[in-house]
């Protein structure tokens, strides 16, 4: 398949939270040779057993209607939702990031923090650890801004999506 | 029906209630709880394999043959490992098992107990859904559901691994009623918009071409049935995959023979030119497409699949539509009389002049010999003898198996089981025995290569065991023939570890089987051999020496078109070296 015309899909899956169903969605993305490039999981209702599966993934866009497809068949899977090509939908990422450094540089990077809504979590005489949830270039280009001042790690969950409106995915 | 008992014999219980008569096992540690259940009753009857893959392939030839679910019944670590090539084999052709494996206990799962290995893990990818059970609650439940998951929408296998403690731990059984699965419920009915939109297209057509396949078969005798319907009220031409002979009868008056890699001029060049292709039950396999970009460039093509991920994942479709082929092809005879319906006559009776004249061509002609025995004619001989028999064909995988699908011509569904996409050699006999089981009465042929037939061989002791008749009919040309052809075509003619060496002699090993054995090289004593076997009450396996260097024609090379196939009287011909033919883009095929 052409490599030209590749877009990147986030694909919202409701799955039986059952022993084994995310090595079932990882292990067809591998041994179809398929990409990720971010991926959250979570229960969501524990009554019915629910877990949400958020990917990101890139290919083409017969790959990816293949993709939602394979996805679909996978027994425990209730329902595939891309909400790239239903196109309202809302992705946050959330990041925790720490920054070392003194003097001017730690001014610096509470100013910035300040700018991006960045919470502080944890601090030490000469560090911080920020919170910060967003979009995820919004992250990226936090990260970017703290790597001159200091950064040390950086840990981030991953995206979460969700689509506008009333109705359900 | 609500009852106490033991995890083990809920395992039999659920096995009668789902209708099961026969299961293909292998005992030990980790099932003896269910073997000493099977001991105890009489409804369902175990049969003893000599390999665990031998189980998985009899459940299967069982299950094609017979269009119920097969199953097999192992021991935990090496019996579920060694039933790993029949599941995988099972899920690329869509056939609905039952695997039972046995687990080590709960709590000692992770530890690397003896035996233990992580099944669910392993088979994950070779199955359509698989369960580790781990609470005697859940056992009737996931009992139940794994029949209703392996025999529903696409069919397939499913495994469900048993730890021993569950075997043995009580618990309360309920029947399978109201075993209602979440949330796999396959669509079966079509759109019916898409389905009018369908048949005006199948209306308007000049040059149309139904292309079917296993799906067919799959959905059952009833699709069968009114694809022939649909067929003579359309008078459009009709190819099959390998997967789908006989769904419509090769002595239908539509019929061009299989299309493909091996398929006939006329089948592939119908579909090259064609202008509509109706695609049924089947699923573009590069063995039948052929080079992507070049196949059937000029047409709309309309697919109807009961799997949507079948639908546009390697050939783009005009018009998908989701459900059962019967619920589709009912709906489509229906609408097509309701409605009172016609194809373009005047514009068929032209392609029809046109699919004769590449008919002309006679692809599947062989030369004779008075001398050798010629694979091609020993099958065709063997149709003959045997049509009337209405025989179930099962084969191993090679040159013989195409051969077998050229010549041997399929009038009805569920009597020819072979192994197409995965490709498993070792197939035809395991499988032939769980058709026999299934058709007691039935002849039942494995058409095998020398080769093959060695790596299930064991099975001729499960064979002798419940007095099975098969008949295993070896074209035996002392070569890995598909693998020669290959290197002819690739390799220089560099036979790389192909040749047949120390071949054990066949007769004496049907006689040390317990089983009638026959050898034949002579063409003029062919006839009288193949009455023989057939005429012999038991197991034979019938050894018939055939011209070494025959290859298979004709043939698409990989990575070319439909309208680039080589024939045999071009091969035949001095001037055309059969190396040159594929480009280096084409070697990397397989
Ligand atoms: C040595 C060798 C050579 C081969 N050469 C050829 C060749 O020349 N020609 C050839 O045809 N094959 C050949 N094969 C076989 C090939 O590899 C494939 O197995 C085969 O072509 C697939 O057949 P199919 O498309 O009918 O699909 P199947 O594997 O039978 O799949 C069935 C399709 O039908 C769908 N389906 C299932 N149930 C239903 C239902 N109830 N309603 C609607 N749809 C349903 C499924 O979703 C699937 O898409 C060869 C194999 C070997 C080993
Ligand atoms: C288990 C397995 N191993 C290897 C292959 C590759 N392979 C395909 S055909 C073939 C040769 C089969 O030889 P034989 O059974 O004698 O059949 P022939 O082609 O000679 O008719 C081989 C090795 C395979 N299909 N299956
Ligand atoms: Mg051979």
């Amino acid at each position: 398949m052409s490599k030209s015309n590749v877009e990147t899909h986030t694909l919202s899956v409701l799955v039986d939270n059952e022993p084994g169903v995310l090595a079932r969605v990882v292990g067809l993305f591998s041994g179809r040779g398929y990409n990720i490039e971010s991926l959250t999981v979570a229960e969501v209702a524990h009554a019915e057993h629910l877990s949400r599966i958020t990917i990101v993934t890139s290919g083409t866009p017969e790959a990816i209607e293949q993709i939602s497809h394979q996805l679909d068949r996978l027994v425990p899977v209730h329902t595939v939702t891309d909400l790239t090509l239903a196109g309202n939908s809302i992705e946050r990422e959330l990041a925790m990031v720490k920054v070392r450094g003194r003097g001017e540089n730690r001014v610096e990077a509470m100013r910035l923090a300040d700018a991006f809504r960045a919470r502080v979590i944890d601090a030490s005489t000469e560090s911080f650890v920020f919170e910060l949830t967003g979009r995820p270039d919004k992250i990226d280009q936090f990260v970017e801004l703290m790597r001159p001042i200091g950064l040390v790690e950086v840990s981030r969950t991953g995206i979460a999506a969700i689509s506008r409106g009333p109705e359900q995915m | 029906m609500m009852r106490e008992m033991s995890g083990a014999e809920m395992v039999v219980e659920a096995l009668k209630d789902q209708g099961v008569d026969v299961v293909f096992g292998y005992p030990g540690g980790a099932v003896l709880p269910i073997y000493d259940a099977i001991f105890h009753q009489n409804s369902v009857r175990h049969i003893l394999v000599r390999h665990e893959q031998g189980a998985s392939h009899a459940a299967e030839g069982y299950a094609r043959s017979s269009g119920k679910v097969g199953v097999l019944l192992v021991t935990s670590g090496p019996g579920a490992t060694n039933a790993v090539t029949g599941l995988t084999d099972a899920l690329m052709d869509s056939v609905p098992l039952v695997c039972i494996t046995g687990q080590v206990p709960t709590h000692l799962i992770g530890s690397d107990a003896f035996q233990e290995c992580d099944t669910t893990g392993i088979t994950r990818h070779c199955t359509k859904h698989n369960y580790l059970v781990k609470r005697i609650e859940d056992l009737p439940r996931v009992l139940h559901e794994a029949f209703y998951v392996a025999k529903a929408g696409r069919p397939g296998p499913v495994v469900i691994d048993i730890p021993k403690d569950v075997q043995f731990a009580l618990g309360t059984y309920t029947g399978p009623k109201n075993v209602q699965h979440k949330t796999y419920q396959p669509k079966l009915k079509g759109d019916m918009d898409k389905i009018r939109q369908a048949l005006a297209l199948i209306a308007k057509a000049k040059k149309p071409i139904f292309y079917t396949g296993g799906g067919i078969i799959n959905s059952g005798p009833a699709a069968s049935a009114l694809l022939r319907e649909f067929v003579g009220l359309t008078g459009i031409p009709i190819t099959s995959t390998l997967m789908g002979l006989g769904a419509y009868p090769a002595s239908g008056k539509n019929w061009l023979g299989m299309l493909g890699m091996h398929g006939t001029y006329e089948a592939n060049n119908a579909m090259h030119g064609c202008d509509l292709m109706i695609a049924v039950g089947a699923r573009f396999d590069d063995r039948i497409t052929g080079r992507l970009d070049a196949f059937s460039p000029g047409s709309t093509k309309i697919h109807i699949d009961i799997d949507p991920s079948s639908i546009n994942k390697n050939v783009k479709v005009d018009l998908g539509i989701i459900g059962d082929c019967a619920h589709v092809l009912e709906d489509m005879v229906r609408l097509w009389r309701t409605e009172a319906m016609s194809a373009d006559k005047g514009a068929l009776a032209a392609w029809w002049r046109q699919i004769d004249e590449w008919r002309e061509r006679k692809s599947l002609a062989f030369q004779n010999s008075a001398k050798k025995i010629k694979p091609q004619h020993a099958i065709q001989r063997l149709y003959e003898l045997t049509r009337d028999r209405k025989p179930y064909i099962t084969t191993e995988v090679g040159q013989h198996q195409m051969w077998a699908a050229q010549h041997y011509h399929f009038e009805e569904p569920n009597h020819w089981m072979t192994s197409g996409g995965l490709g498993t050699m070792g197939y035809g006999l395991p499988a032939a025995i769980g058709v026999q089981l299934a058709h007691r009465d039935a002849l039942v042929i494995d058409i095998a290569g020398e080769a093959s037939i060695l790596m299930n061989m064991q099975e001729m002791s499960t064979a002798a065991q419940y007095r099975l008749p098969v008949k295993i009919f070896i074209l035996n040309n002392e070569y890995m023939g598909m693998v020669r052809q290959w290197q002819e075509l690739l390799h220089g003619g560099r036979y790389s570890e192909s040749y047949s060496e120390a071949l054990p002699d066949f007769v004496k090993l049907a006689e040390a089987y317990g089983a009638h054995g026959i050898r034949c090289s002579d063409p003029s004593k062919l006839d009288d051999a193949i009455r023989e076997m057939i005429d012999h009450p038991g197991a034979v396996i019938f050894d018939c020496v055939v011209d070494k260097a025959e290859n298979c024609f004709p043939m698409i090379p990989s990575g070319k078109a439909h309208n680039e196939m080589i024939l045999a009287e071009l091969a035949d011909d001095a001037g055309i070296e059969i190396g040159s033919v594929i480009d280096e883009k084409g070697k990397m095929l397989v």
